[in-house]
């Protein structure tokens, strides 16, 4: 059999004629190069404007055996394989209205477009957020933020989106639209598909409409930063953070080169609690010195990302994750395997969860991020490359699925039987 | 070999139980009043064992019940008539402590409150605390995602549990998650948490452990009815207050607590108890912004516990309130449900109503801070019709919550008590999908079947000659 071309024109003109029967037809439009998945270009982009037509065009497209790539704001497209095929580009854009701040019951029924931004900021007003720094807020939509499981620093204290998700509506091939969870902060009736879906590459059905549980915003915040000799010092000193009573939001450690570690330090608290706590850090730290800092240093991860998008050709990101007490070693094989003209930075937090940016030649980065990969896994970890590097053969994205592939495998053979959605861009080529 | 030497070759003679006097001892879980006799308990003491027994279900379509102290209060271990019960008691090791990652490896017969235990000492601590933590087991609550009074800060079971060693209903022996975060691949162990054993039996489980926060105080307020006591929580959730848990208990729930337990609760119309735990600077702080909020909602006694020792009593008297209804009446009914906080009033309000149409004492005990609430309907089962109309102004507190944008648990789970439920609360496309899960793990649905879903789904079966699947059989499903 032929082997199915990835970028074959394949949405015939009748069956553009069925889309824009489904949506209105301003919102069907021919893709454009700036629209490509991974290099690979779709012909179509759809964008519905409630989650019925939504669900309409994706049961269209799978009857019709088109392959579906789901889109909020765009900002992680990359994330991923290449698709094997794309033919729509399935926006959810336009479904970006907040449904319901239930704020003295500390939930937010939003639909999947709706930006972190704009959440955060209606959110705000009642005093509280979504306790979650993700990448490029004012363009990252709700729905791609939950499909790639993005998450920055404050998830040492309060999670990641798998424990602020509290319900979801999904639209499935087959045109189902089904929810899961609620609204209520505290739900065990029946199977958490918020959770399968969150992290799931938009693979098993495209989001719509989510439940968040919120959190009140900081009262006042403090962020300190201590320059350490090396990382093994810089190690301590966050295990040790770590053991202590200190009640912080967010600790990372910032690395890279031949330059000192920096460990920062994120306290939110009642002014009476930060002075306490801040006097206590620095009796923590015995020999070294925290010294007042900058919240810009938590944008430190996405510096890095900003960076690696705007120079594409000669840098490389990916995100790992180690254990918290294995981060020096981490740093240190990844310090190792970069010797070769490659330069590094990373951001780790003290969760173990890290990304690290390469920039150099693109055979070099390609074979440090392999054997960092390795390193991780052998040791339980994992390492999933978001931005490859330019002009090698494409790395796998995302590493050893385990002994529980088959399993997830048959999840997808249940949700999307066809393989319509996102196809082979999800580990082990689901 | 018969099926039963087969099973004793594998746990030996006195891993199998078949005798009808010691069956009975596994005929229900802590709800009593559904109860079946299974063919067989199996006492299974490792992964392998377990993976044998299941390997021989699967062989001979044999449905099985994993089973951990039994404490679960809807019916999710009732045996299935015919199947077997795998109890997993015998699988009580801790395995790893791992205190500079925060983690520790339990098998699932290990005792809640011993993983404590075991991290006391470096002042580490579990944190999900259902009430029954002294003898429940850590299996149970990867079943059913327990909670507890301390989950509005902390989380529930699957916020805390990382990876799990899973045995599917194959047999087949998978690892989800793991110490490390987010591993690749979908969060089959967020999906696996919770499913109250309908898709698999998990061998080991990787918890995360959280270091004791500085301090911890406990503020117990007097209001003169549950309004003002909901109007503090109110106020305190707004003033952007996160406490580690804020409980609430109504006045025939305070009068049981006291006759059993000598809490030393002040006789009130509604009892609100606040703690806040952290830095001590911290707590300070908000403490006293906490009893300003309950004076300006008309506490009119406010109480900080002085030691660890008042702080016990205090919740050992919540703690014991379920079991403490025994004092005040022959029987009743523990429910589970949840509306949103803010609904608290109205809702209390309409089970006072519904309380008098029937005639019956409803006391309520609540999770006030996530509008987790637990009405316990009193009755005496001597009086003829007693019973019933407990069972049904139990089920209609339910509905009540699903009108009010609910959910019908919180934390005991559906089990086989709230099945029937499901539909009222989801539609037929929403329990369709997660069904799909279920096919995904347990195509022929061996594992606690007839359980949780309303009915089951047969799974994938091809078109052709008709054949009847062994749970049409049993009488469990039926196909559609």
């Amino acid at each position: 059999m032929a082997a199915v071309s990835a970028n074959a024109n394949r949405v015939t003109s009748t069956l553009e004629e069925g889309l824009r029967a489904i949506v209105t037809p301003t919102y069907v439009r021919q893709a454009s190069l700036a629209d490509s998945v991974a290099g690979i270009p779709p012909q179509l982009v759809v964008e519905p404007g409630t989650e019925q037509e939504l669900a309409r065009v994706l049961k269209f497209a799978d009857e019709a055996g088109l392959a579906v790539i789901p889109r909020g704001g765009g900002t992680k497209l990359e994330w991923g394989n290449p698709p094997a095929r794309a033919d729509l580009i399935l926006s959810v854009t336009r479904l970006n209205r907040i449904l319901e701040h239930a704020w003295a019951d500390l939930t937010v029924t939003v639909e999947a477009g709706c930006t972190i931004g704009k959440l955060q900021e209606t959110l705000a007003k009642h005093g509280q957020r979504l306790a979650l720094d993700a990448l490029w807020p004012e363009h990252a939509t709700v729905g791609g933020v939950l499909s790639t499981n993005d998450s920055g620093a404050l998830r040492l204290r309060f999670g990641s989106l798998r424990d602020l998700i509290i319900g979801v509506t999904l639209a499935l091939p087959d045109g189902t639209l089904a929810s899961s969870g609620g609204k209520v902060v505290k739900n065990v009736a029946g199977y958490d598909l918020p959770k399968l879906a969150t992290g799931a590459l938009g693979t098993l059905g495209v989001m719509t409409r989510t439940v968040f549980r919120v959190h009140p915003l900081a009262k006042e915040t403090c962020t300190l930063t201590c320059t350490c000799d090396d990382a093994p010092e810089a190690q301590r000193l966050v295990l040790a953070i770590q053991d202590s009573k200190l009640a912080h939001s967010a600790l990372q450690i910032r690395c890279g080169g031949n330059a000192q570690p920096q460990v920062d330090v994120l306290f939110e608290a009642t002014q009476a609690g930060l002075v306490a706590q801040t006097g206590q850090l620095k009796s923590l730290a015995v020999n070294k010195a925290f010294a007042d800092s900058t919240s810009d240093v938590w944008n430190a991860r996405q510096g890095l990302y900003s960076a690696a998008k705007q120079d594409e050709l000669n840098c490389a990101i990916a995100k790992f994750s180690t254990l918290p007490a294995q981060i020096v070693n981490t740093i240190e094989a990844l310090a190792t395997l970069c010797a070769d003209g490659v330069r590094w930075s990373a951001v780790v937090q003290a969760t173990g969860i890290g990304c690290a940016r390469l920039k150099g030649a693109a055979p070099a980065m390609e074979s440090a991020l392999l054997s960092f990969r390795k390193d991780l896994e052998g040791s339980g970890g994992s390492l999933a490359v978001h931005h490859p590097p330019a002009g090698v053969s494409r790395m796998e994205a995302w590493g050893e699925g385990g002994d529980a592939l088959p399993l997830m495998r048959a999840v997808k053979l249940q949700f999307d039987p066809k393989n319509t959605l996102n196809p082979s861009r999800f580990v082990g080529g689901l | 070999m018969g099926i039963f030497e087969e099973l004793r070759a594998i746990v030996g003679a006195r891993g199998l139980i078949t005798s009808t006097e010691e069956l009975h001892t596994y005929e229900c879980d802590a709800l009593t009043n559904f109860r079946a006799l299974p063919r067989a308990v199996l006492l299974p003491d490792s992964t392998e064992q377990v993976q044998a027994i299941v390997r021989v279900c699967y062989r001979e379509r044999i449905p099985f019940v994993a089973r951990g102290a039994g404490t679960g209060l809807s019916g999710g271990a009732l045996p299935v008539k015919n199947g077997v019960v795998i109890s997993l008691t015998r699988m009580n090791r801790i395995l790893e402590v791992d205190l500079p990652n925060a983690r520790v490896i339990a098998e699932p017969g290990v005792i809640n409150l011993d993983v404590t235990g075991r991290v006391q000492p470096q002042e580490y601590f579990y944190a999900p605390d259902p009430s029954s933590q002294s003898i429940c087991s850590i299996g149970g609550n990867v079943a059913e995602n327990s909670g507890g009074a301390h989950c509005l800060k902390y989380g529930f079971t699957t916020t805390h549990v990382l990876g799990l060693e899973v045995v599917l209903p194959d047999g087949s022996l998978v690892h989800l998650g793991g110490k490390a975060l987010d591993a690749p691949g979908y969060d089959l162990t967020g999906v696996f948490v919770g499913s109250e054993g309908t898709l698999g039996i998990a061998t080991k489980i990787v918890l995360r452990i959280v270091k004791r926060p500085e301090c911890v105080q406990t503020l117990l307020a007097a209001f003169p009815s549950t309004n003002e006591a909901g109007a503090a929580v109110s106020d305190i959730i707004a003033a952007g207050m996160l406490p580690a848990a804020i409980e609430m208990m109504d006045n025939l729930a305070i009068q049981a607590a006291e006759a059993a337990v000598h809490a030393n609760y002040p006789n009130c119309g509604a009892l609100l108890l606040v703690e806040l735990d952290g830095p001590i600077a911290e707590v300070a702080a908000l403490m006293a912004h906490v009893d300003e909020l309950c004076c300006k909602n008309g506490a009119w006694e406010i109480r900080v516990a002085e030691s660890e020792a008042e702080r016990a009593l205090v919740w050992k008297g919540r703690k014991a309130a379920f079991a403490a209804m025994g004092r005040i009446s022959p029987n009743y009914i523990v429910q589970d449900g949840v509306i949103p906080r803010t609904a608290l009033p109205k809702v209390m309000s309409e089970i006072d109503r519904l309380s008098k149409q029937a005639g019956l004492r409803v006391a309520n005990v609540f999770h006030a801070g996530d509008g987790n609430l637990h009405p316990l309907v009193l009755y005496d089962r001597r009086i003829p019709g007693h019973e019933e109309a407990a069972e049904a102004l139990s089920n209609r507190l339910l509905e009540l919550c699903i009108a009010a944008g609910g959910s019908i648990t919180g934390e005991h789970g559906v089990g086989e008590d709230k099945k029937k439920m499901m539909s009222k609360m989801f539609s037929e496309p929403d329990l369709e999908t997660m069904q799909r899960v279920r096919c995904a793990f347990d195509p022929l649905q061996l594992s606690n079947p007839s359980k949780v879903f309303p009915r089951p789904r047969l799974c994938g079966e091809k078109p052709g000659e008709y054949v009847a699947h062994p749970l049409e059989t049993a009488g469990i499903a039926e196909r559609f």
